[in-house]
């Protein structure tokens, strides 16, 4: 297991973490383990957006577009149809997953700056879209209140220590799962079109392919975030996925460090958490972030936990 | 018809403040190859800017309305001018020689500090011009109503852009200017101290930016600490319009974005109206990246 935490731990280290994470919510209050569920959930975020972002250094500034979608997704067909959120879990991540692949299809080719500009974008547009209530669907500006919840053999998780067990259980599989990714075929195609995508091309890597693999799969995920956040959160609205969720998962994935897995969990533990730690400051906290980001640009470009293949996408000169 | 010459009205008045805007992206990407994502912000403290001193006693009475309102436009352009050229110091010069993602990165950094500056000392809800701010003069011309505050746009965007053109095209130090944005080190080695025309860009793109935004402060009244990423990202698709670096370009860009939003907010529906601006800037980069005046730049490998 140890070896399968992608070396950044040792054996101990990750059983005490695990201990800690099981014991934690029969000592702490339900508030405590709110804000842990919700790190969780940008942890889930932060993960699909490093695979875009940190794996192959595609910027995408529009995030919380393809979240948007899982949540709407799971709100709609759960209260129209009543499907069962379990069901609704890999459908909006599918639906997620299918925006994305289409969306970033044409896209993809965009040189980073460009299309951080298109995935803005897109995110506006979607998020318009669903204040503009097309069809009746997404109940406008008020959106949609969504009823049901996860049910284990009848039992409904509805509690905070519910939420908290289901929400990390989701985290450790997801975690498991990118650390199996990383270490395959098209992870390391992800980096090495990240690193340097005429070499990686000439090696025979279909790179577009690679890209596009890489969007849509962090989309879906993000898709499936998408149905845990509606039923933690209950009503849908837009003002949840406006552009500076997305600027929150972006800066996430780069204070972290671009492709490092203990990076995202970090980087969302300092998003999400520490602004809860620092209360009397939490009006500051976007103030200190932008700065940290500046900060981070200048003195430690790699994050702050880097991944071990870093990156150099961020460190070397292009040149003027 | 008269729907149609209203919404052009409308459209250019818009387009004029997009263009101002468009200004200060195109200048610093014809000059550093890069897209300040802090830009728009320097519009939106400009606004807020116009807004102390609109309120403040500035507009006593002892000089005619609109003359002070040039002194507002020119104190905030002052103001965020000297913002820009801290912010270039602080945060892009210590990257000039790093990866353009890294610069990229450090602009959004920017961006979200000039946000929540300014959301801690203004507050974090719309503030509103004082409505006695703008006379309420309106001519009509030709059956179409115009008002004062489209007037005072047109003149004071027609007059900087004028300026800036002839500054850029007329004088040894637009010369100096054109020379940088063409090579950083045959430029050095012709004398021009390009540290010096970089912090000149960063003096006159957020100037302009500042006084769009007093001007569209007072036309629409109602400013926010958010509205810099709409309003940058509506410019920056007008600059990208026009060929991004090319001056001219923005200009006619801002003007036609400007024209084609309002025609689409007057025709089809007015909330879908970002929308149209975003699938324009979206079609444009997919298509034709260089823009719609802009020549073909092979990509550097």
């Amino acid at each position: 297991m140890a070896e399968r935490m992608g070396g950044y731990l040792s054996k101990w280290g990750l059983h005490v973490i695990i201990g800690i994470g099981i014991i934690f919510p029969h000592v702490a209050g339900n508030y405590w383990i709110d804000v842990a569920v919700f790190w969780g959930i940008y942890v889930l975020l932060g993960l699909s957006l490093n695979i875009i972002v940190g794996e192959v250094g595609l910027f995408n500034m529009g995030h919380s577009a393809f979240f948007a979608i899982g949540a709407y997704t799971t709100a709609i067909l759960s209260e129209r149809f009543g499907v069962s959120l379990w069901l609704l879990l890999p459908l909006s991540g599918l639906a997620a997953g299918v925006a994305g692949y289409i969306l970033a299809k044409p896209i993809i080719h965009l040189r980073g700056d460009y299309l951080l500009i298109v995935t803005i974008g897109l995110n506006e547009i979607i998020r318009i879209t669903l204040l503009n209530n097309p069809w009746g669907l997404t109940g406008g500006p008020n959106g949609i209140i969504m009823l049901d919840q996860f049910r284990i053999f009848g039992y409904a998780i509805q509690r905070p220590i519910d939420f908290y067990y289901l929400v990390w259980a989701f985290v450790a599989i997801t975690v498991f799962v990118l650390i199996r990714l990383q270490r395959s075929r098209i992870g390391r195609c992800w980096n090495y079109v990240r690193e340097d995508e005429i070499a990686a091309q000439a090696m025979g890597i279909d790179t577009r392919w690679a890209k596009v693999v890489a969007f849509t799969l962090g989309a879906a995920i993000a898709g499936a975030t998408g149905t845990v956040f509606a039923a933690k959160l209950v009503v849908i609205s837009p003002e949840s996925f406006t552009f500076m969720e997305s600027v929150i998962l972006f800066c996430i994935v780069i204070l972290g460090g671009m492709g490092s897995i203990p990076g995202v969990i970090l980087g969302s533990a300092g998003m999400m958490v520490l602004p809860e730690l620092l209360r009397n400051f939490a009006q500051y906290r976007m103030l200190f972030f932008g700065l940290a980001l500046v900060l981070m640009m200048i003195f430690r470009p790699q994050g702050l936990w880097p991944s071990r293949r870093w990156t150099t996408i961020l460190r070397e000169g292009e040149g003027e | 018809m008269a729907l149609f010459i209203e919404q052009l009205v409308n459209g250019l008045t818009v387009g004029a403040v997009y263009s101002l805007v468009a200004l200060g992206y195109t200048m610093v990407y014809g000059v550093m190859r890069m897209i300040n994502f802090a830009h728009g912000d320097f519009f939106m403290i400009g606004s807020y800017l116009g807004f102390t001193l609109v309120s403040s006693a500035l507009l006593g009475g002892a000089i005619p309305l609109w003359a002070a309102l040039i002194v507002v436009v020119v104190l905030s352009m002052a103001g965020v001018a000297i913002i820009g050229v801290i912010v270039e110091r602080a945060a892009y010069r210590p990257l000039r020689r790093s990866s353009r993602l890294t610069a990229v990165v450090s602009a959004i950094g920017v961006s979200i500090f000039l946000q929540n500056a300014v959301m801690l000392i203004w507050g974090p809800r719309y503030r509103a011009y004082p409505p006695w701010s703008v006379p309420s003069i309106t001519w009509q011309v030709g059956g179409i109503y115009i008002n004062f505050m489209q007037v005072l746009i047109l003149a004071v965007s027609f007059g900087l852009m004028v300026a800036l053109y002839l500054f850029v095209q007329r004088t040894t130090v637009g010369a100096a200017i054109r020379a940088t944005a063409i090579d950083h080190d045959t430029a050095r080695l012709m004398g021009i101290d390009v540290d010096q025309i970089i912090r000149l860009i960063f003096l006159i793109g957020p100037a302009l930016g500042a006084a769009a935004g007093v001007l569209l402060g007072l036309y629409y009244r109602q400013i926010h600490f958010t509205v810099g990423w709409t309003y940058g990202l509506k410019a920056f698709t007008a600059a990208i319009m026009g060929g991004i670096g090319n001056i001219p370009g923005a200009m006619v860009g801002g003007l036609l974005l400007g024209i084609l939003e309002m025609l689409g907010a007057g025709y089809i529906s007015s909330a879908w109206k970002d929308v149209f601006v975003f699938l324009i800037l979206i079609l444009l980069l997919m298509f034709r990246p260089t823009g719609l005046l802009g020549e073909r730049i092979a990509e550097k490998v």
